[in-house]
Formats: C-alpha cells, structure tokens, sequence
C-alpha cells in the first residue's frame, strides 16, 4: 500500500518540480542575459510591493499567454498542428523518469526511492526519447503551412539526427567505465571524491555530451530551428496564446533536464562532494548539534543584512521593493528556527530517521546545485556565441564530434582493457 | 487537408521580408531555394518610397532639409551636410571656418553612430546578440549628445544653407572624448568576442564575396568597397571641408567578404574617433552662419531689436533662397558611402530637380548576384554586412 501512494507521489513532486523549474530558469536567463549584456533585466512586475528581482515576470507572461488569442493558420494540417505542441511538453517531460534525485530514502518498512523509474536499460531510455523529440518539431514544422516553419523543421530534424549519434557514442563510453546502463549505478560508480567523476575520467565525453545536449535542446550556437534572424521563430512561428507558451515551456524543461544529466552522468549525481553518506548518517548526532545552528546562524545573519538593506530603498510604500524585508526575515525566523531547533535536537535523542531525511533533502538540493550550474554554463554559452551555419553544423556533428566519439570509445575500451587485464 | 506549397523540381519559393526580423527597413528579396541553398534571388525595391525627389520640386531650398533626415535615417546628420553643402555649391557661398570644422565633426560622429548601428545588426544577423547591446550602449552616449545639439535624437535638421542653426553644446570636447573612450573600449570587447571565434570567422569568412572589379562596376562606395581592397574615399578624393588637413587613413580590406565589411568598420570607427579629437583641438572661434541677408537669418536679438533685422528675417523666411539657374552634382562620404545630390536650379525659390544618390541604391544592385549559391543565413548576413537602409534605398 505504502509503495503505490509513495509511487504517484514522487511522481507528483517531480514533475511539480519540473513545472516549476521553468518560470525560475526563464528568470535566471532573462537575469543573465541582462547582466552579460550589461543591462538590468526585468525587474518591473511588482506584487504587494515586493520584486524578488523580478521573478514575477514569469507570472504575467504566463496571465499573458494565457489570456491571449488562439490563432490558427489558414490552411494547417490541424492534427499536426496540435499535437506538436503537446508532443514537445510532453517528451520533454517524461524523460526526467529515470534520473535519481537522491539515495534511496528508508523510513521503517518503506522505501521511497526519488527516481520514477529505475530501468536497467537508464540512459539508453532517455536517448530514445530524446531523439523522438525531433518528431514535435518535425510535426510542427508541417503542420503550420508555413515556409520558415517548414524549414525550422527540416533543420531540427537533421541535426537531431546527426547530434543523436556522437551522443549515443559518449554515453557508451560512460557505460563501458561504470559497466552498467542504469543511471543510478553510473552515480555510485563515480563516488564522491570529484576527482573520479565522470567528468574527469571521460573528458572528451563530457564535451561531446555537453555540445550533442545542447544541440538537442536548440540553444544558441545550435538555434537554427527557430533562428531568429533567419527564418523569423522557425518551427513555431504560428503558434500562439498556450500553444507557444508549451512549446516555451518544453525548450526550458529540456534546458533543466539536460543539466540534471550532465550533473546525474558527469558530476556525481547526487554524490555530495567529498562527503561519504555512510559518515554523514553514523555522524548525525553531531552535525545536527554544530552544523544546523551553524547554518541557521549564517541565514538569520543573511536575513538581517538583507533587513537592513531595506533601509536604502528611497520611497518603501511608494514605488519601493519590500522583497528583501519579505525575505529577510523569512531567512530570519528559519535561521532562528534552525538554531533552536538544532540545540534543542542535539540535547534530546532523535529517531534515526530524522537524519537519514536531512540526508536526503541534502542529495536532492546538492543535485539541483549541479543541474543549475550546469544551466547557468547553457545561459553563458548561449549569450556569448554567434550562430552556426546549417551546413557547418552538420559539418562539426558528422566530420568533429562522430569521429572524436569513436576514438574515444577506442581509447576508453583500450585502458579498461589494460587495467583489467 | 490543403496545402498551398507548390515544389517544382524540388525548388522552394521563399519570400524573405518584407516584413521580417533581419530586413532592417522593408525589404523583400524573393528566392528560389534548392535545400538551403539560394538557386535564383529576385530582389524588389519600393517599399519605403516616399517621393523625396517629387517631394522636392514643391518645398522651398530651406524646406527640404528635414525631409534629408529620413533619407538614411541612422545617420541623418550627413544627409543634411550633404544637402547644404550641395546648394552651397550651387550658390558658391563659402560657410564660416567654424562651421565647416562643426560640419565635419558632426559627419564624423554619425558616421560613428552609423557604424555602430550597423555592426550591431550585423552581429545579431549572425547570431551574436550579446555584442548589439555592448556598441548600442555607446551609440547611445552619442545620440544624447546629437540630442544636446540639435533637439532631436533622429530627425535632427541641424544645418542651414550657408551655415548651421546653433553653435555646439558647451563641455562638446569633454562629453565627445568620454563617448571616445567608451567606444574604443566597447570595439576592443567585441573585437574579442568575435575575431577569433571560429564561428563567426566560418560564418563570415568568404560569404558574399565581391572583387574589386566587381565592385567598382556595380558602382559600389563606401566601406564596401573598400573592403573589396580600392582605397577610394569621398573625403580623401574631393577634400571638402578640413579632412586634407587632419590626418587619417582609409582602411582598406583584402577579399571583400563579409569579415572584411564587418572590421572595415570597426577600423572606419576608429579613423573617425582620431578625426573627432584632431577637430576637437582645432575647431576655431567664430560665427557659425553666414552672415548674408538673402540667405541666411539673422540674430534673434537682431530680429527683435533692429528694424533692419526684422526686415531680413521677414523676407527670408516669406521669399527663401533663390539660387542662381544652373546645375550642381555635389557629393560627400556617408557612413554607406557616396552620398550623392545632383540639383538643377531654374532661378526660383524652389529646386527644379533634385536627384539623390544614395550609396545603398548601387550595392543593393549587387546583392542577388552576392547571394546566390549561397545559404538562407548567408544571405541575411550578407545583407546585414552591406548595411542597406531602406530610407535612402528607396527615398
């Protein structure tokens, strides 16, 4: 009983989680466009006086998008037309299932394992549906009756193709090193020292993956479905209102998902850096005694400064940002919480499982740290690079990437062969 | 189910603009595709076409200068120096020292904001997008003093047949060298971005290639020209005004490509920031119109307070300017090149003809031709390299 509940409800938190992924990393590539190109970035939506720095603009775009008017073009295959959109959201969104967010979490009888499902065949899984993700655009490319739309699609389509084998080649290199094709013994394989993760024994992998995934989700240097300046919005071009906004949505979920499986296959996956989990659990009593109230110190410490930062804002019930008062003493009362509650735990005896939750909320936020960064290094790229030309893209997929993969693989196989034997 | 695409020999009809987010002004080129690549490009002109010349023949001499503004409106400051100094040729006046060296300065600051302008949309052609803001933020700095000139950050008509409407801002020379700094910084930053980056060079290097020859037959001026390697410059040529007095180079490219449009550019950039502080340290004292009763207006004070004043200014602004019956073709360097006015006066107060050459109209000729066999993206980023502005296209 308890694993059936346990199932539909780590499925409901993923994807929770994934949903609201995307308004925060609209956010933090609209900030980090804004501060590459030296300007400030949205920072205008305003709720009950409060900014954030601007995270409720991904509010009123989506009340925008929403509100606005469904447009179909005259002449579309409605069919197509429609299920793209829906198809685009929908792979991108299924293939987060078999990417583990955490250890496995045991509480008495159950075990709550964070990972919808955890296939032997793992990433070979998610580059079956990441190749099928070309058929969304492919779909609505045909399907808007539009030329540039056409186009887009036939450009999504080839380079999917051509990024989906130098893909496959570095992900077989990682397989041949962990010797298993499931993601989570890829995690354990790599431990928690970095200095034998993935990314360090599989170099030429890692930028092969790095480079095919980003080719995968269309951004910058690899944009030429939807190239602005050429074929206007590319693939979806005629869509609006909902339609867009899913297609919007699907491009950033892909953005996110790429980042948790460089994290997941590169950078330890869960592994918290140096830090053994068996330690962490044996060594509870003291981290919950020094730690937390160490860490509740520090963010009661942020939310005053944060408080006190208050005091600059010119006009505070006029046009001024409560935010960092909001957020500041929320960090406040936790930090005070935290302290408290850390002595408090410290002195009396906790059940086992207290720790063994901390440990796990901790992999799963160490793993968001991962996927983020991962994210962050997208934004930097995809504002700092120009944009490939069709055929010099499939020139670098076919004549650099293919053949960089299949030595790789040759020298990979030839040190485990030599090690082994 | 029904489809409107028509394929004949696996060729694909595109119809690029008019509306369309890499034609900067209203284009539309309509190609014949074969894959991606362009097979036959047919160009179509007119979109923007508002009768400048037409327009002309019925406005006073003085009347026709905002209208010089929207001619290519990134730059319009040479449009009106263009102008003026056509139909000062044409009466044979000889402007004040000051406002020649005014002239100049204001010629090279547009031609600054032009290339800015250009290099940013260029960039964003090709997909850089990052770099459009860092040169538009400096673009701006410049505009703000162009609005501290003349009141306008775009329809400028800041020169007057014989002279200038106003003097400079005061603090000109500190406010120009900050604008300077930061625009030799803002090249240097995008310069580091771009040139070694290898894609951009593949994006850039041989597309849209032009000889020389070519060039110079299709009529081609400007830094497209130069870039094709012919070191022909309006200002070095004809010499009006002070630019034999001031030293500069022309910078001259090798193959003609795209690349070699792109850093023309940026050279011609820095040409005209050492022109600016050479004029900066030059610029003499004194008036900055003629001081002529038929053809330039008097003082304020002079209107209000002497009755000889008020009489001329009355009969200038009821009569205008009569230039004498004759024809002139006067030309000077744009930021696109050759900027060209050729006027027939018939002795009354308005032109009987005026042609303009615009140095976009002679490129444009040349773009089907650059284009073909080439991709979709080449093209768009060739068309962003020749820097075509509608408003002077198509007048």
């Amino acid at each position: 009983m308890c694993e059936n509940v346990l199932e539909i409800l780590k499925i409901l938190i993923i994807l929770a989680m994934l949903l609201g992924s995307v308004p925060f990393l609209v956010w933090m590539e609209r900030k980090g466009a804004a501060y590459i190109q030296d300007r400030r970035g949205p920072n205008r939506a305003t709720v009950l006086f409060t900014r954030f720095g601007g995270i409720f603009h991904g509010m009123a775009d989506a009340i925008k998008l929403l509100s606005k008017e469904e447009v179909c073009p005259e002449g579309s295959y409605k069919p197509f037309y429609f299920a793209a959109p829906i198809l685009a959201l929908f792979l991108s969104l299924i293939s987060v299932a078999v990417i583990p967010f955490a250890e496995p979490l045991k509480i008495g009888g159950c075990e709550f394992n964070l990972q919808i499902a955890d296939l032997r065949s793992g990433l070979i899984y998610v580059l079956a549906i990441s190749s099928f993700s070309a058929h969304a655009i492919l779909y609505a490319g045909w399907g808007s009756n539009n030329k540039y739309s056409l186009i887009g699609g036939l450009r999504s389509s080839a380079q999917l193709i051509s990024y989906e084998i130098p893909m496959a080649l570095a992900a077989i290199s990682i397989f041949m090193v962990a010797g298993s094709f499931r993601i989570t013994d890829i995690v354990l394989d790599q431990g928690v020292v970095p200095l034998y993760w993935n990314i360090v024994r599989q170099p030429v992998a890692f930028v092969i993956f790095f480079v095919a995934l980003m080719a995968e989700s269309n951004r910058l240097p690899f944009d030429l479905p939807e190239a602005e300046a050429e074929l206007v919005a590319g693939y979806h071009v005629e869509y609006s209102s909902m339609k867009f906004a899913m297609f919007f949505m699907a491009e950033y979920i892909h953005m996110f998902i790429a980042g948790l499986l460089i994290a997941t296959l590169f950078l330890g996956g869960w592994q918290i850096p140096f830090i053994n989990a068996e330690l962490l659990k044996t060594s509870s009593y003291e981290i919950i005694l020094f730690v937390v109230p160490l860490l509740g110190a520090l963010l009661a410490l942020l939310g005053a400064l944060s408080i006190g930062s208050f005091k600059k804002c010119p006009t505070p019930f006029g046009k001024g940002d409560c935010g960092p008062i909001i957020a500041g003493s929320l960090l406040l009362i936790v930090g005070v919480v935290l302290i408290v509650g850390g002595f408090l735990a410290g002195m009396l005896d906790l059940p086992l499982w207290v720790s063994n939750v901390m440990l796990f909320l901790l992999q799963i936020v160490v793993l968001l740290i991962k996927a983020i960064f991962v994210c962050l290094l997208f934004i930097w790229i995809r504002w700092t690079l120009p944009r490939f030309r069709y055929d010099q893209m499939m020139r670098l997929g076919w004549r650099v990437l293919l053949p960089l993969g299949m030595i790789n693989l040759i020298v990979t196989g030839a040190v485990i062969m030599y090690i082994k034997y | 189910m029904q489809h409107t695409m028509i394929f004949e020999d696996n060729k694909m009809y595109l119809n690029i603009g008019p509306s369309h987010p890499a034609m900067h002004g209203c284009f539309r080129v309509l190609v014949e595709l074969d894959g991606e690549r362009i097979s036959k490009a047919v160009p179509e002109i007119g979109y923007l076409h508002r009768c400048f010349e037409k327009e002309a023949e019925s406005h006073r001499w003085d009347g026709i200068l905002p209208y010089t503004d929207r001619l290519n409106y990134v730059s319009p400051l040479m449009n009106n120096v263009g102008y003026c100094m056509a139909v000062e040729r044409l009466m044979n006046l000889e402007i004040p020292e000051r406002a020649n060296w005014i002239r100049m300065l204001i010629c090279e600051v547009s031609r600054i904001c032009d290339h800015l302008v250009c290099l940013g949309a260029n960039l964003v052609d090709v997909g850089a997008l990052t770099n459009y803001w860092y040169l538009f933020n400096e673009r701006e700095l410049f505009v703000d003093w162009i609005e501290a000139l003349c009141g306008a950050r775009l329809t400028s008509s800041y020169t007057r047949i014989g002279g200038l409407s106003r003097d400079i801002p005061s603090g000109t020379p500190e406010i120009l060298k900050k604008c300077l700094k930061g625009t030799s910084k803002a090249l240097n930053q995008v310069e580091k971005i771009i040139k070694r980056n290898r894609i951009f060079t593949d994006r850039t290097v041989g597309v849209g290639v032009i000889t020389e020859d070519d060039a110079i037959s299709y009529g081609f001026t400007g830094p497209c020209l130069r870039a094709a390697g012919c070191d022909y410059d309006v200002r070095k040529v004809d010499g009006y005004y002070h630019y034999d007095d001031v030293n500069w180079d022309i910078p001259v490219g090798e193959s003609g490509d795209t690349f070699d449009r792109i850093f023309v550019r940026f050279e011609e950039i820095r040409q005209s920031s050492r022109i600016i502080e050479q004029i900066l340290e030059r610029i003499p004292e004194g008036p900055i119109a003629m001081d002529r009763g038929n053809i330039s207006l008097p003082p304020k004070h002079d209107v209000y307070g002497s009755i000889e004043g008020m009489i001329r200014h009355f009969k200038i602004v009821m009569e205008g300017i009569s230039p004498p019956p004759g024809e002139v073709y006067s030309c000077t360097e744009a930021a696109n090149g050759e900027l060209g006015f050729y006027i027939v006066s018939d002795g009354s107060d308005r032109p009987y003809r005026i042609k303009v050459r615009p140095p976009c109209f002679s490129i444009y000729q040349a773009y089907p031709k650059m284009i073909e066999g080439h991709t979709v993206a080449d093209a768009i980023a060739i068309m962003g390299s020749l820097n075509i502005i509608a408003g002077e296209l198509d007048r």
